[in-house]
Protein backbone atom coordinates (compact mmCIF):
# COMPACT_ATOMS: atom_id res chain seq x y z
CA UNK A 1 0.00 0.00 0.00
CA UNK A 2 2.92 2.29 0.76
CA UNK A 3 4.30 1.80 -2.74
CA UNK A 4 0.97 2.75 -4.20
CA UNK A 5 0.73 5.88 -2.08
CA UNK A 6 4.18 6.99 -3.15
CA UNK A 7 3.26 6.23 -6.76
CA UNK A 8 0.19 8.49 -6.44
CA UNK A 9 2.36 11.15 -4.85
CA UNK A 10 4.57 11.29 -7.98
CA UNK A 11 7.56 12.79 -6.21
CA UNK A 12 5.44 15.50 -4.60
CA UNK A 13 3.80 16.68 -7.82
CA UNK A 14 0.93 14.19 -7.85
CA UNK A 15 -1.65 16.95 -7.52
CA UNK A 16 -0.52 18.61 -10.74
CA UNK A 17 -0.09 15.40 -12.72
CA UNK A 18 -3.37 13.78 -11.71
CA UNK A 19 -5.36 16.98 -12.21
CA UNK A 20 -3.93 17.26 -15.73
CA UNK A 21 -4.81 13.66 -16.62
CA UNK A 22 -8.19 14.00 -14.89
CA UNK A 23 -9.12 17.08 -16.92
CA UNK A 24 -8.10 15.37 -20.18
CA UNK A 25 -10.30 12.41 -19.26
CA UNK A 26 -13.29 14.60 -18.35
CA UNK A 27 -13.08 16.80 -21.45
CA UNK A 28 -12.52 13.99 -23.97
CA UNK A 29 -15.22 11.78 -22.44
CA UNK A 30 -17.59 14.74 -22.18
CA UNK A 31 -17.11 15.81 -25.79
CA UNK A 32 -17.66 12.24 -26.95
CA UNK A 33 -20.89 11.91 -24.92
CA UNK A 34 -22.21 15.29 -26.12
CA UNK A 35 -21.41 14.43 -29.74
CA UNK A 36 -23.13 11.06 -29.43
CA UNK A 37 -26.20 12.68 -27.88
CA UNK A 38 -26.20 15.24 -30.70
CA UNK A 39 -26.22 12.54 -33.39
CA UNK A 40 -28.88 10.48 -31.59
CA UNK A 41 -31.26 13.36 -31.04
CA UNK A 42 -30.84 14.63 -34.59
CA UNK A 43 -31.47 11.11 -35.91
CA UNK A 44 -34.61 10.77 -33.78
CA UNK A 45 -35.90 14.09 -34.99
CA UNK A 46 -35.14 13.23 -38.60
CA UNK A 47 -37.01 9.92 -38.31
CA UNK A 48 -39.90 11.73 -36.68
CA UNK A 49 -40.07 14.22 -39.57
CA UNK A 50 -39.64 11.47 -42.14
CA UNK A 51 -42.63 9.57 -40.82
CA UNK A 52 -44.86 12.56 -41.39
CA UNK A 53 -43.98 12.59 -45.09
CA UNK A 54 -46.23 10.79 -47.57
CA UNK A 55 -43.45 8.81 -49.33
CA UNK A 56 -41.06 7.78 -46.64
CA UNK A 57 -38.21 5.23 -46.65
CA UNK A 58 -37.04 4.99 -50.28
CA UNK A 59 -36.80 8.72 -50.90
CA UNK A 60 -34.49 9.06 -47.93
CA UNK A 61 -31.30 8.10 -49.69
CA UNK A 62 -31.63 9.67 -53.10
CA UNK A 63 -33.61 12.78 -52.36
CA UNK A 64 -32.84 14.06 -48.92
CA UNK B 1 -18.87 19.48 -61.24
CA UNK B 2 -22.29 20.01 -59.77
CA UNK B 3 -22.86 18.22 -56.52
CA UNK B 4 -26.36 17.13 -55.88
CA UNK B 5 -27.41 18.67 -52.62
CA UNK B 6 -27.12 15.50 -50.56
CA UNK B 7 -25.65 12.98 -52.97
CA UNK B 8 -22.25 13.58 -51.53
CA UNK B 9 -23.17 13.35 -47.85
CA UNK B 10 -24.82 10.01 -48.56
CA UNK B 11 -21.66 8.60 -50.03
CA UNK B 12 -19.76 10.13 -47.15
CA UNK B 13 -22.05 8.46 -44.61
CA UNK B 14 -21.30 5.05 -46.12
CA UNK B 15 -17.57 5.67 -45.81
CA UNK B 16 -18.01 7.07 -42.31
CA UNK B 17 -19.85 4.03 -41.00
CA UNK B 18 -17.03 1.90 -42.41
CA UNK B 19 -14.27 3.90 -40.68
CA UNK B 20 -15.99 4.76 -37.40
CA UNK B 21 -15.71 1.38 -35.58
CA UNK B 22 -12.01 1.19 -36.49
CA UNK B 23 -11.40 4.72 -35.23
CA UNK B 24 -13.22 3.87 -31.99
CA UNK B 25 -11.19 0.69 -31.47
CA UNK B 26 -7.93 2.47 -32.30
CA UNK B 27 -8.74 5.28 -29.84
CA UNK B 28 -9.38 2.86 -26.96
CA UNK B 29 -6.35 0.66 -27.69
CA UNK B 30 -3.97 3.56 -28.24
CA UNK B 31 -5.14 5.33 -25.08
CA UNK B 32 -4.74 2.18 -23.00
CA UNK B 33 -1.23 1.44 -24.27
CA UNK B 34 -0.28 5.12 -24.23
CA UNK B 35 -1.42 5.54 -20.64
CA UNK B 36 0.42 2.40 -19.61
CA UNK B 37 3.69 3.80 -20.94
CA UNK B 38 2.96 7.39 -19.85
CA UNK B 39 2.10 6.59 -16.24
CA UNK B 40 3.82 3.28 -15.47
CA UNK B 41 6.45 2.09 -17.92
CA UNK B 42 8.48 5.26 -18.45
CA UNK B 43 11.18 6.89 -16.32
CA UNK B 44 11.15 10.29 -14.67
CA UNK B 45 13.15 13.11 -16.24
CA UNK B 46 16.70 14.08 -15.17
CA UNK B 47 15.55 17.65 -14.55
CA UNK B 48 11.82 17.56 -14.04
CA UNK B 49 11.29 14.24 -12.29
CA UNK B 50 7.79 12.80 -12.52
CA UNK B 51 6.25 16.06 -13.73
CA UNK B 52 7.50 15.19 -17.20
CA UNK B 53 4.47 12.86 -17.43
CA UNK B 54 2.28 15.91 -18.09
CA UNK B 55 4.17 16.23 -21.38
CA UNK B 56 2.50 13.04 -22.69
CA UNK B 57 -0.90 14.75 -22.69
CA UNK B 58 0.13 18.38 -23.03
CA UNK B 59 2.17 18.01 -26.22
CA UNK B 60 -0.37 15.81 -28.10
CA UNK B 61 -3.17 18.21 -27.10
CA UNK B 62 -1.15 21.15 -28.39
CA UNK B 63 -0.29 19.35 -31.64
CA UNK B 64 -3.94 18.48 -32.19
CA UNK B 65 -5.00 22.05 -31.36
CA UNK B 66 -2.87 23.24 -34.30
CA UNK B 67 -3.70 20.30 -36.53
CA UNK B 68 -7.46 20.73 -36.05
CA UNK B 69 -7.24 24.43 -36.83
CA UNK B 70 -5.33 23.76 -40.03
CA UNK B 71 -7.80 21.02 -41.00
CA UNK B 72 -10.71 23.34 -40.21
CA UNK B 73 -9.25 26.18 -42.26
CA UNK B 74 -8.55 23.89 -45.25
CA UNK B 75 -12.06 22.43 -45.05
CA UNK B 76 -13.56 25.91 -44.73
CA UNK B 77 -11.57 27.07 -47.78
CA UNK B 78 -12.74 24.09 -49.84
CA UNK B 79 -16.30 24.84 -48.75
CA UNK B 80 -15.90 28.51 -49.62
CA UNK B 81 -14.21 28.07 -53.00
CA UNK B 82 -15.71 24.87 -54.40
CA UNK B 83 -19.00 24.98 -52.45
CA UNK B 84 -18.40 21.42 -51.34
CA UNK B 85 -21.13 20.62 -48.77
CA UNK B 86 -19.21 17.93 -46.88
CA UNK B 87 -16.22 20.25 -46.48
CA UNK B 88 -18.37 22.86 -44.73
CA UNK B 89 -19.70 20.19 -42.40
CA UNK B 90 -16.19 18.91 -41.67
CA UNK B 91 -15.07 22.43 -40.73
CA UNK B 92 -18.10 22.91 -38.47
CA UNK B 93 -17.61 19.50 -36.85
CA UNK B 94 -13.88 20.07 -36.26
CA UNK B 95 -14.22 23.39 -34.42
CA UNK B 96 -15.52 22.11 -31.05
CA UNK B 97 -13.00 19.25 -31.04
CA UNK B 98 -10.14 21.65 -31.75
CA UNK B 99 -11.41 24.02 -29.07
CA UNK B 100 -11.37 21.17 -26.54
CA UNK B 101 -7.81 20.20 -27.50
CA UNK B 102 -6.70 23.84 -27.20
CA UNK B 103 -8.34 24.15 -23.80
CA UNK B 104 -6.57 20.96 -22.68
CA UNK B 105 -3.21 22.21 -23.96
CA UNK B 106 -3.65 25.46 -21.99
CA UNK B 107 -4.94 23.72 -18.87
CA UNK B 108 -2.30 20.98 -18.71
CA UNK B 109 0.39 23.51 -19.65
CA UNK B 110 -0.61 25.63 -16.70
CA UNK B 111 -0.41 22.60 -14.38
CA UNK B 112 3.02 21.84 -15.81
CA UNK B 113 4.22 25.44 -15.60
CA UNK B 114 3.42 25.95 -11.92
CA UNK B 115 5.77 23.27 -10.54
CA UNK B 116 8.47 23.68 -13.22
CA UNK B 117 8.61 27.38 -14.11
CA UNK B 118 7.09 28.66 -10.91
CA UNK B 119 4.05 30.26 -12.54
CA UNK B 120 0.64 29.18 -13.85
CA UNK B 121 0.71 31.61 -16.73
CA UNK B 122 2.95 34.16 -18.45
CA UNK B 123 2.21 36.38 -21.41
CA UNK B 124 5.02 35.06 -23.59
CA UNK B 125 4.63 34.67 -27.35
CA UNK B 126 3.85 30.93 -27.27
CA UNK B 127 1.24 30.99 -24.52
CA UNK B 128 -0.43 34.13 -25.83
CA UNK B 129 -0.68 32.83 -29.41
CA UNK B 130 -2.26 29.58 -28.18
CA UNK B 131 -4.80 31.58 -26.16
CA UNK B 132 -5.61 33.50 -29.37
CA UNK B 133 -6.10 30.13 -31.10
CA UNK B 134 -8.66 29.20 -28.44
CA UNK B 135 -10.56 32.45 -29.02
CA UNK B 136 -10.46 31.87 -32.79
CA UNK B 137 -12.18 28.51 -32.29
CA UNK B 138 -14.83 30.11 -30.06
CA UNK B 139 -15.34 32.92 -32.56
CA UNK B 140 -15.65 30.42 -35.41
CA UNK B 141 -18.32 28.42 -33.57
CA UNK B 142 -20.27 31.54 -32.58
CA UNK B 143 -20.17 32.91 -36.13
CA UNK B 144 -21.05 29.59 -37.79
CA UNK B 145 -24.26 29.40 -35.76
CA UNK B 146 -25.10 33.10 -35.76
CA UNK B 147 -27.19 33.05 -38.96
CA UNK B 148 -30.60 31.59 -39.68
CA UNK B 149 -29.27 30.39 -42.99
CA UNK B 150 -26.44 27.88 -42.31
CA UNK B 151 -24.89 28.61 -45.73
CA UNK B 152 -24.32 32.23 -44.68
CA UNK B 153 -22.96 31.06 -41.32
CA UNK B 154 -20.52 28.74 -43.05
CA UNK B 155 -19.36 31.51 -45.36
CA UNK B 156 -18.78 34.07 -42.62
CA UNK B 157 -17.06 31.59 -40.33
CA UNK B 158 -14.91 30.27 -43.20
CA UNK B 159 -13.54 33.78 -43.70
CA UNK B 160 -12.74 34.03 -39.98
CA UNK B 161 -11.04 30.60 -40.08
CA UNK B 162 -8.89 31.69 -43.03
CA UNK B 163 -7.93 35.00 -41.43
CA UNK B 164 -6.96 33.17 -38.25
CA UNK B 165 -4.78 30.67 -40.08
CA UNK B 166 -1.82 33.12 -39.90
CA UNK B 167 -1.76 32.37 -36.19
CA UNK B 168 -0.77 28.72 -36.76
CA UNK B 169 2.81 29.35 -38.00
CA UNK B 170 3.12 32.06 -35.34
CA UNK B 171 2.39 29.43 -32.66
CA UNK B 172 4.76 26.91 -34.20
CA UNK B 173 7.71 29.26 -34.60
CA UNK B 174 7.06 31.62 -31.67
CA UNK B 175 9.67 29.80 -29.59
CA UNK B 176 12.27 30.29 -32.34
CA UNK B 177 11.42 33.83 -33.45
CA UNK B 178 11.24 35.42 -30.03
CA UNK B 179 12.66 34.47 -26.68
CA UNK B 180 9.95 32.92 -24.54
CA UNK B 181 9.62 31.18 -21.22
CA UNK B 182 8.32 28.15 -23.10
CA UNK B 183 11.05 25.79 -24.27
CA UNK B 184 11.64 25.22 -28.01
CA UNK B 185 10.44 22.17 -29.96
CA UNK B 186 11.79 18.76 -28.99
CA UNK B 187 10.36 16.34 -31.50
CA UNK B 188 9.83 18.32 -34.69
CA UNK B 189 13.20 19.88 -35.35
CA UNK B 190 16.05 19.53 -37.79
CA UNK B 191 18.49 17.67 -35.58
CA UNK B 192 16.03 14.94 -34.62
CA UNK B 193 14.14 14.48 -31.38
CA UNK B 194 15.79 15.58 -28.14
CA UNK B 195 13.71 13.07 -26.21
CA UNK B 196 15.04 9.76 -25.00
CA UNK B 197 13.33 6.76 -26.71
CA UNK B 198 11.83 5.62 -23.38
CA UNK B 199 9.92 8.91 -23.30
CA UNK B 200 9.29 9.14 -27.02
CA UNK B 201 7.23 5.92 -26.99
CA UNK B 202 4.48 7.20 -24.65
CA UNK B 203 4.50 10.57 -26.41
CA UNK B 204 3.95 9.02 -29.84
CA UNK B 205 1.32 6.55 -28.59
CA UNK B 206 -0.61 9.35 -26.91
CA UNK B 207 -0.31 11.54 -30.01
CA UNK B 208 -1.78 8.72 -32.12
CA UNK B 209 -4.52 8.17 -29.53
CA UNK B 210 -5.48 11.85 -29.72
CA UNK B 211 -5.54 11.67 -33.51
CA UNK B 212 -7.73 8.53 -33.52
CA UNK B 213 -10.06 10.22 -31.03
CA UNK B 214 -10.32 13.21 -33.35
CA UNK B 215 -11.29 11.03 -36.33
CA UNK B 216 -13.81 9.13 -34.24
CA UNK B 217 -15.56 12.17 -32.77
CA UNK B 218 -15.30 14.05 -36.08
CA UNK B 219 -17.26 11.29 -37.84
CA UNK B 220 -19.92 11.30 -35.09
CA UNK B 221 -20.30 15.06 -35.28
CA UNK B 222 -20.39 15.12 -39.09
CA UNK B 223 -23.17 12.55 -39.00
CA UNK B 224 -25.11 14.86 -36.70
CA UNK B 225 -24.42 17.87 -38.94
CA UNK B 226 -25.71 15.93 -41.96
CA UNK B 227 -28.87 15.01 -40.03
CA UNK B 228 -29.34 18.65 -39.14
CA UNK B 229 -29.08 19.58 -42.82
CA UNK B 230 -31.69 16.99 -43.77
CA UNK B 231 -33.99 18.18 -40.99
CA UNK B 232 -33.67 21.72 -42.32
CA UNK B 233 -34.52 20.79 -45.86
CA UNK B 234 -37.50 18.68 -44.73
CA UNK B 235 -38.76 21.60 -42.64
CA UNK B 236 -38.49 23.95 -45.59
CA UNK B 237 -40.46 21.49 -47.69
CA UNK B 238 -43.11 21.28 -44.97
CA UNK B 239 -43.42 25.05 -44.93
CA UNK B 240 -43.77 25.01 -48.71
CA UNK B 241 -46.44 22.36 -48.49
CA UNK B 242 -48.32 24.51 -46.00
CA UNK B 243 -47.88 22.16 -43.05
CA UNK B 244 -47.24 23.69 -39.62
CA UNK B 245 -43.57 23.58 -38.64
CA UNK B 246 -42.67 20.98 -36.07
CA UNK B 247 -42.24 22.91 -32.83
CA UNK B 248 -41.40 19.98 -30.57
CA UNK B 249 -38.47 18.94 -32.72
CA UNK B 250 -37.09 22.45 -32.71
CA UNK B 251 -36.54 22.35 -28.99
CA UNK B 252 -34.58 19.13 -29.18
CA UNK B 253 -32.07 20.53 -31.63
CA UNK B 254 -31.55 23.73 -29.71
CA UNK B 255 -30.95 21.86 -26.48
CA UNK B 256 -28.10 19.90 -28.02
CA UNK B 257 -26.20 22.53 -29.87
CA UNK C 1 -15.72 26.77 -63.35
CA UNK C 2 -14.84 30.40 -63.86
CA UNK C 3 -16.40 31.60 -60.62
CA UNK C 4 -14.60 28.88 -58.71
CA UNK C 5 -11.27 30.01 -60.12
CA UNK C 6 -12.10 33.58 -59.26
CA UNK C 7 -12.86 32.64 -55.66
CA UNK C 8 -9.68 30.56 -55.46
CA UNK C 9 -7.51 33.44 -56.68
CA UNK C 10 -9.30 35.85 -54.37
CA UNK C 11 -8.76 33.65 -51.31
CA UNK C 12 -5.13 33.02 -52.30
CA UNK C 13 -4.33 36.71 -52.77
CA UNK C 14 -6.16 37.67 -49.58
CA UNK C 15 -4.16 35.10 -47.59
CA UNK C 16 -0.87 36.36 -49.03
CA UNK C 17 -1.72 39.96 -48.15
CA UNK C 18 -2.79 38.87 -44.68
CA UNK C 19 0.45 36.97 -44.12
CA UNK C 20 2.46 40.00 -45.24
CA UNK C 21 0.48 42.29 -42.94
CA UNK C 22 0.95 39.90 -40.01
CA UNK C 23 4.69 39.69 -40.66
CA UNK C 24 4.96 43.49 -40.72
CA UNK C 25 3.00 43.92 -37.50
CA UNK C 26 4.94 41.22 -35.67
CA UNK C 27 8.26 42.69 -36.80
CA UNK C 28 7.19 46.18 -35.76
CA UNK C 29 6.21 45.02 -32.29
CA UNK C 30 9.13 42.64 -31.86
CA UNK C 31 10.36 44.55 -28.83
CA UNK C 32 7.16 44.01 -26.87
CA UNK C 33 6.70 40.39 -27.97
CA UNK C 34 10.12 39.44 -26.64
CA UNK C 35 9.56 37.95 -23.21
CA UNK C 36 12.86 38.89 -21.58
CA UNK C 37 16.10 40.80 -22.15
CA UNK C 38 19.49 39.16 -22.06
CA UNK C 39 22.21 40.68 -19.83
CA UNK C 40 23.80 42.17 -22.98
CA UNK C 41 20.50 43.83 -23.97
CA UNK C 42 20.04 45.15 -20.48
CA UNK C 43 23.52 46.64 -20.20
CA UNK C 44 23.31 48.30 -23.62
CA UNK C 45 19.76 49.63 -23.12
CA UNK C 46 20.18 51.00 -19.58
CA UNK C 47 16.46 51.10 -18.76
CA UNK C 48 15.07 53.55 -16.17
CA UNK C 49 14.93 52.14 -12.63
CA UNK C 50 11.13 52.52 -12.47
CA UNK C 51 10.59 50.34 -15.51
CA UNK C 52 9.58 46.80 -14.69
CA UNK C 53 11.20 44.29 -16.98
CA UNK C 54 12.40 40.73 -17.28
CA UNK C 55 15.95 39.47 -17.42
CA UNK C 56 16.69 36.04 -18.84
CA UNK C 57 19.85 33.97 -18.94
CA UNK C 58 21.79 31.27 -17.16
CA UNK C 59 22.62 31.31 -13.46
CA UNK C 60 26.40 31.69 -13.45
CA UNK C 61 28.22 28.69 -11.99
CA UNK C 62 29.44 29.39 -8.45
CA UNK C 63 27.65 32.74 -8.19
CA UNK C 64 24.74 31.77 -5.92
CA UNK C 65 24.98 33.16 -2.39
CA UNK C 66 22.39 32.78 0.34
CA UNK C 67 23.29 35.24 3.12
CA UNK C 68 20.13 34.33 5.01
CA UNK C 69 16.57 35.61 5.63
CA UNK C 70 15.47 34.26 2.25
CA UNK C 71 17.82 36.59 0.40
CA UNK C 72 19.46 35.08 -2.68
CA UNK C 73 22.22 36.76 -4.66
CA UNK C 74 23.37 35.40 -8.00
CA UNK C 75 24.61 36.46 -11.41
CA UNK C 76 22.71 35.91 -14.64
CA UNK C 77 24.87 35.51 -17.70
CA UNK C 78 24.48 35.10 -21.44
CA UNK C 79 28.18 34.09 -21.58
CA UNK C 80 29.06 37.54 -23.00
CA UNK C 81 27.81 39.77 -20.17
CA UNK C 82 26.50 39.14 -16.67
CA UNK C 83 24.16 41.04 -14.36
CA UNK C 84 23.97 40.79 -10.55
CA UNK C 85 20.56 39.77 -9.29
CA UNK C 86 19.13 40.16 -5.81
CA UNK C 87 16.00 38.25 -4.86
CA UNK C 88 14.10 37.56 -1.67
CA UNK C 89 11.65 34.69 -1.67
CA UNK C 90 11.10 31.11 -2.68
CA UNK C 91 12.92 29.89 -5.76
CA UNK C 92 11.35 27.38 -8.18
CA UNK C 93 12.43 23.73 -7.96
CA UNK C 94 14.43 23.88 -11.15
CA UNK C 95 16.56 26.83 -10.00
CA UNK C 96 20.19 25.77 -9.89
CA UNK C 97 23.57 26.90 -11.16
CA UNK C 98 23.87 26.59 -14.91
CA UNK C 99 20.08 26.59 -15.28
CA UNK C 100 18.18 29.05 -17.47
CA UNK C 101 15.97 31.45 -15.53
CA UNK C 102 13.84 34.54 -16.09
CA UNK C 103 13.79 37.17 -13.33
CA UNK C 104 11.14 39.91 -13.13
CA UNK C 105 11.94 43.20 -11.45
CA UNK C 106 13.81 46.50 -11.81
CA UNK C 107 17.38 47.39 -12.69
CA UNK C 108 18.61 49.71 -9.96
CA UNK C 109 22.21 51.00 -10.05
CA UNK C 110 23.41 48.03 -12.08
CA UNK C 111 21.80 45.44 -9.79
CA UNK C 112 18.67 43.67 -10.90
CA UNK C 113 16.23 43.71 -7.97
CA UNK C 114 13.99 40.74 -8.76
CA UNK C 115 10.59 40.24 -7.18
CA UNK C 116 9.91 37.01 -9.03
CA UNK C 117 12.14 34.29 -10.47
CA UNK C 118 10.87 31.77 -13.05
CA UNK C 119 12.84 28.72 -14.15
CA UNK C 120 13.24 27.82 -17.80
CA UNK C 121 13.82 24.23 -18.73
CA UNK C 122 15.34 23.00 -21.95
CA UNK C 123 13.80 20.84 -24.63
CA UNK C 124 15.83 17.74 -23.73
CA UNK C 125 14.00 14.94 -22.00
CA UNK C 126 15.82 11.86 -20.69
CA UNK C 127 16.04 9.62 -17.65
CA UNK C 128 18.58 10.68 -14.98
CA UNK C 129 20.85 7.67 -15.66
CA UNK C 130 21.11 8.62 -19.32
CA UNK C 131 21.92 12.24 -18.46
CA UNK C 132 24.59 11.00 -16.04
CA UNK C 133 26.13 8.70 -18.65
CA UNK C 134 26.15 11.42 -21.30
CA UNK C 135 27.83 13.85 -18.94
CA UNK C 136 30.48 11.31 -18.00
CA UNK C 137 31.33 10.51 -21.57
CA UNK C 138 31.57 14.23 -22.27
CA UNK C 139 29.07 14.13 -25.10
CA UNK C 140 26.78 16.63 -23.48
CA UNK C 141 27.20 19.56 -21.09
CA UNK C 142 24.09 18.96 -19.04
CA UNK C 143 22.66 22.45 -19.31
CA UNK C 144 21.68 25.09 -21.80
CA UNK C 145 25.09 26.71 -22.17
CA UNK C 146 25.64 25.85 -25.79
CA UNK C 147 22.27 27.20 -26.81
CA UNK C 148 22.31 30.66 -25.29
CA UNK C 149 21.68 33.32 -27.86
Amino acid sequence: MDGFASYLNMGGHGGFIWSAYGMVFIVLLGLWLISRRYVRLSKAQLDHLDQKRPHRQESQTDET
Amino acid sequence: MIFHKYANPTRFLKLASLIQPWAAAATVLLFLSGLYFALLASPGDYQQGETVRIMYIHVPAAWMAMFCYTAMAVAAAVGLIWKHPVADLAARATAPIGACFTFLALFTGSLWGKPMWGTWWVWDARLTSVLILFFLYLGYMALANAFDDPARGSKASAILALVGVVNVPVIKFSVDWWNTLHQPASVVKMSGPAIHPSMLIPLILMALAFKAYYIWVLLIRMRAEINEGKIRSLRLRQVHAGQPPDAAGDKITQAVN
Amino acid sequence: MKRKHKRLTFVGVALLLLAAAAALVLTAFEDSIVFFYSPTDLISKKPAPDRRLRLGGLVEEGSVEKPGAGLVLFRVTDTAQAVDVSFTGILPDLFREGQGIVAEGHLIKGVFMADNVLAKHDENYMPPEVAEALKKSGQWQGNEKEKTQ
